[in-house]
């Protein structure tokens, strides 16, 4: 199990170098010159030339790279173009404003989807399967960013329930979490339910129930640690969607985190900070995706014998 | 020793079972009878689509719901009707009164449970026991089916095949039922494992003194294991009998084509003789005779009229036209 973790965290260092590398590459051949963009429009050739050699740009593109990957070894990940101040220091004190927003999505999304994906297979072809599944066809279909500005239209303008944007208080999270996590939550739910349904058909369903035990056992002690298998997968994967989703969720709402910060550096060419984004945001993909496969083996002992 | 109400252990009765799905409804059960006496085995025989899993299901009232559903006819278990239980009243005696061994014994166990708790469930459910006794109990189950009780903390997938229908025999037997359904038990096994599951399966009814409905397509199985043997075709019993009746005194062309096309050992250039055709669609059955289009002596009455059950003696009958009352003792069919 351990040296399965291992395995896993070292597989961590060639993704950073692919992905930093795509990114640095993309953004670096992508029009606008981050130093015109600092100094402005007045600027002479010789302040833009001045700057352009401080900030290291006129060197080989291959050699700012490197220069660059040997900072982020030492864990520097370093200065911003736009703020002249060092990314870490950035990215950290907004990284928390993210990881509360994600999680209090996930935690939300998945407390709805598993009851209502069980609910609806137990209830198939009912009205309760009918409504639940409707409305997990328009979560899987709306597109979030305009769930979030529907969403605060009606409560947050109209009604007045909650602040429009920023992340003041407690209040101002659950519009935003909804928005985040309704697609996830559409989508586990019906991942949920078919694969509920599946199970219940299975021949160790069928011999649970010849042994005497009750309908509600059969499900709750049977079916559904078997069912879990496939939704487990599901929400693995949206978490991966889910951190996409906070960019798009933390620009409508004007919420003070990495999604955030990153359209803003893209915006101001401003390299090193989409980097230093891009890198916080791989790490927790893996990360996340690595409990997801360990949570499988506490689900699914034929997967767990395969760790060892 | 249980007190026994009525000479049959179970006692089935004109039982009609349909499914209605969208694309019409499938008979699968056409009057179907079948008693069991207490202590005896009957072998249930008949193609695949006869109706004998659903027999067997039947007897659970675990029919898949929809689309199954029991239309008409009695079972009764030691003389008490099932039809009129609830749902709650059936959880009480399945897996008690009535135990079933499924077909596929790879898939009949939940992977995420251990053998150990998947048969401790049902002792738990059914006696007054704590879950660590009901553990041990289980682990003793194991040891009576030749697995040791050490490996009960092991999961289904550690196991081979025929390791896994010990263990769903385990489960069966585990409450001391006093019918045990066995569908197939042996079909999915190899040769070698199939002898000896069987051989412990007897042993353990004769033990436990416990009647069973033997499901099997395999005549071998029958005059192995069998007191009496029921024929199925197209849901109903065409022949039933004791072993010397079925084996000795075959009548019905069906049960006569069963055994023309096993291998004969004693002639083993003569090739074999299948019956011709297949099982009708069950959700379009024939007026008459079910199995009229495929039979070889089928006359103009079989083709409008639903043979009646002919007694050749107090336990062997047939349905079939070409008996009465007068021909019944006379000899085999090829003879006329």
């Amino acid at each position: 199990m351990i040296k399965y973790v291992v395995k896993r965290l070292l597989a961590l260092i060639p993704v950073i170098i692919g992905v930093t590398m795509l990114v640095f590459f993309i953004l670096k051949s992508a029009p606008g010159d981050p130093v015109r963009l600092i100094l402005g429009e007045q600027a002479t050739p010789e302040q833009v030339a001045e700057l352009t050699e401080q900030m290291g740009l006129d060197q080989p593109l291959l050699v700012q790279y490197v220069k660059y990957m040997i900072g982020l070894v030492q864990g520097d990940l370093g200065i911003a173009y736009s703020t002249r101040r060092p990314v870490a220091d950035e990215v950290f004190s907004r990284f928390p404003y993210t990881l509360k927003l994600s999680l209090v999505a996930t935690v939300v999304s998945i407390a709805l989807a598993i009851p209502l994906g069980i609910i609806a297979a137990v209830k198939q072809n009912t009205v309760i399967d009918n409504v639940s599944m409707f409305v997990a066809l328009i979560g899987i279909s709306m597109p979030m960013f305009w769930l979030a500005l529907l969403l605060m239209l009606l409560f947050s303008l109209k009604l007045g329930w909650f602040p429009v944007s920023g992340a003041a208080s407690w209040q101002s999270y659950i519009l935003p979490a909804f928005a985040l996590g309704f697609m996830n939550m559409a989508s586990t739910a019906r991942t949920t339910r078919s694969s509920m349904l599946e199970t219940i058909r299975q021949d160790y369903i069928r011999t649970a129930r010849s042994k005497g035990v009750s309908n509600s056992v059969v499900i709750r002690k049977h079916a559904f640690k078997n069912a879990l298998i496939p939704t487990i997968t599901v929400c693995g994967l949206q978490i991966g969607s889910l951190l996409g989703g906070s960019v798009l969720c933390e620009t409508v709402f004007a919420w003070p985190g990495i999604g955030r910060l990153m359209v803003q550096a893209i915006s101001a060419r401003d390299v090193p900070m989409v980097l230093g984004c891009t890198v916080i945001f791989t790490i927790c993909f893996s990360i996340v995706n690595l409990l997801v496969d360990l949570l499988y083996g506490f689900v699914d002992p034929r997967i767990k014998s395969m760790y060892s | 020793m249980r007190e026994n109400k009525s000479k049959y252990s179970i006692d089935i009765e004109d039982l009609y079972v349909e499914y209605r799905t969208d694309y019409g409804v499938v008979k699968a059960l056409n009057g179907m009878d079948l008693k069991i006496e207490h202590g005896k085995t009957l072998g249930l025989v008949g193609e695949t689509g006869a109706g004998k899993t659903t027999t067997g299901l039947s007897i659970l009232k675990l029919i898949p719901d929809p689309p199954g559903v029991i239309v008409g006819g009695s079972i009764k278990l030691d003389g008490e009707d099932l039809m009129e239980k609830t749902e709650k009243e059936m959880g009480q005696i399945r897996g008690k009164e009535i135990s079933m061994i499924f077909q596929d014994p790879m898939t009949a166990l939940n992977p995420v449970m251990t053998v150990e708790e998947q048969i401790a469930e049902s002792i738990e459910l059914h006696e007054q026991v704590s879950k660590s006794e009901a553990i041990e109990k289980a682990r003793a189950m194991l040891e009576l089916v030749g697995i040791p009780g050490e490996r009960g903390k092991e999961y289904p997938h550690q196991f081979s095949g025929g390791m896994k229908q010990r263990v769903v025999i385990a489960i069966a037997l585990a409450c001391n039922p006093s019918l045990l359904i066995a569908d197939e038990p042996t079909t999915a096994l190899d040769v070698t494992i199939q002898a000896q599951v069987l051989e412990m399966m007897k042993e353990l009814k004769e033990k436990y003194n416990t009647s069973m409905l033997m499901i099997t397509h395999d005549l071998g199985i029958v005059a192995e294991i069998c007191d009496t043997v029921s024929i199925i075709y197209a849901g109903q019993v065409v022949e039933h009998g004791n072993l010397e009746d079925i084996f000795e005194n075959t009548r019905h062309p069906y049960t006569e084509g069963l055994f023309n096309s096993l291998p004969n050992l004693k002639d083993r250039k003569a090739k074999l003789k299948p019956i011709k055709g297949l099982m009708p669609d069950p959700a379009n059955l024939p007026e008459g005779c079910a199995f009229c289009p495929r039979c070889d002596y089928a006359m103009e009455i079989c083709k409008t009229q639903k043979p009646e059950k002919i007694y050749r003696n107090d336990g062997h009958y047939v349905r079939c036209h070409l008996y009465n009352e007068e021909n019944i003792q006379e000899g085999r069919l090829e003879t006329r």
